[in-house]
């Protein structure tokens, strides 16, 4: 009886997307808002990468409150995990001796490896504005480098309280880079209240660098945070 | 046409998802389904903003700055894709922390263990 239903549900799902499918034609052209974003954020910013510029300044109030966002779920994670964590703290001893140590293989690999997922973090970061990356997925990366260190040894420990105090920095900036904008150019978190410089160059589009700067250690903090909330 | 693949493989995704999070009794299964749903939508969001030949909105020397309106594809469900990846992930590690929770309740994963919310 249930399978039928799943069954049922499933096909009338499949039946709607397959009719979006033969629907949808492909467009040959941009709509006139995107147009507008292809000519305008190389023109007015300064930034190669579109998608930079859209994210880091057209639309950077939206990148704000997803930080916030994420912000949120840190906090709710710790929220939701904290007292089982005070609980296995009251025994940290015990939870060392049954943890399984993880193999030479990986504590090796990850020494190796974590100052290189660092550097490819920082430039993933720094050429957000010239070319594919940006704070999100730096972040993302540096998060990975974390995740990485955790699972190699078990006595590794992610110094919390520095990591919220960088992260609150972060934000902070992020915020008062935008009131700058405010003040010096034509509103907030607006990336013209610095010189353009050179198109394509690496210190270029005016505050994206910074901007960007910012949100891959917020993100990386707050994506770190979350991942120690889950260790063991 | 390309976008058409795209966007089939996106939906046949939400599709296996969906028949993922109907079928299996495991909360950690259903997570999974979960995600395979948001992974198919975000392929569907890319897949509406291709334009014919187009190439990724970055101004460089494959792409200069005159030809760009003519050949970049849409950058704006690309941006709405970043920033919804993030989200997802979000989702996901708060969905884990439940079910963390929910294990030490219950000391059990099945959903078929937590009668109380069902109506």
């Amino acid at each position: 009886m249930r399978r039928a239903f799943v069954i049922l549900v499933v096909v009338l799902f499949g039946l709607v997307f397959t009719s979006l499918v033969i629907a949808h034609n492909e467009r040959h052209s941009l709509r006139p808002l995107a147009e507008s974003y292809v000519k305008l954020i190389p023109q007015e910013l300064g930034a190669p990468n579109v998608i930079t510029g859209i994210l880091l300044t057209y639309r950077a109030f939206d990148t704000l409150g997803e930080v916030a966002v994420l912000f949120m779920v840190a906090a709710g994670v710790g929220l939701v995990l904290g007292a089982s964590n005070k609980r296995r703290k009251s025994s940290p001893r015990k939870v060392v001796e049954t943890a399984r140590l993880s193999s030479e293989i990986v504590q090796s690999g990850a020494q190796i490896l974590a100052p290189l997922i660092a550097i490819f973090a920082a430039y993933i970061i720094m050429n957000g504005h010239r070319s594919a990356g940006g704070g999100f997925q730096g972040g993302a990366v540096i998060a990975s480098g974390v995740l990485l260190l955790v699972l190699a040894s078990t006595r590794y420990r992610v110094d919390l309280e520095f990591l919220s105090m960088t992260e609150s920095a972060a934000g902070v900036l992020f915020v008062l880079t935008g009131i700058a904008g405010l003040i010096f150019a034509g509103g907030f978190l607006d990336n013209r209240m610095l010189p353009l410089g050179q198109f394509g160059a690496f210190f270029s589009a005016g505050a994206i660098p910074i901007l960007s700067v910012l949100l891959g250690v917020k993100v990386g903090c707050e994506l770190s945070v979350i991942i120690d909330r889950f260790r063991a | 046409m390309m976008s058409n693949v795209v966007l089939a493989t996106g939906l046949v995704l939400i599709l296996i998802g969906l028949w993922g999070m109907l079928t299996h009794r495991n909360i950690l299964r259903i997570i999974i389904a979960f995600s395979l749903i948001g992974t198919g939508t975000h392929i569907v969001i890319v897949a509406i903003g291709y334009v014919t030949n187009g190439t990724a909105p970055i101004i460089d020397r494959a792409l200069t700055l005159l030809e760009a309106p003519a050949r970049a594809v849409d950058p704006i469900p690309s941006a709405l894709v970043v920033t919804a990846i993030v989200i997802g992930l979000a989702v996901t590690a708060v969905m884990l922390a439940y079910a963390i929770r929910l294990y030490e309740s219950k000391k059990t994963l099945s959903i078929d263990a937590f009668t109380e919310s069902k109506w």
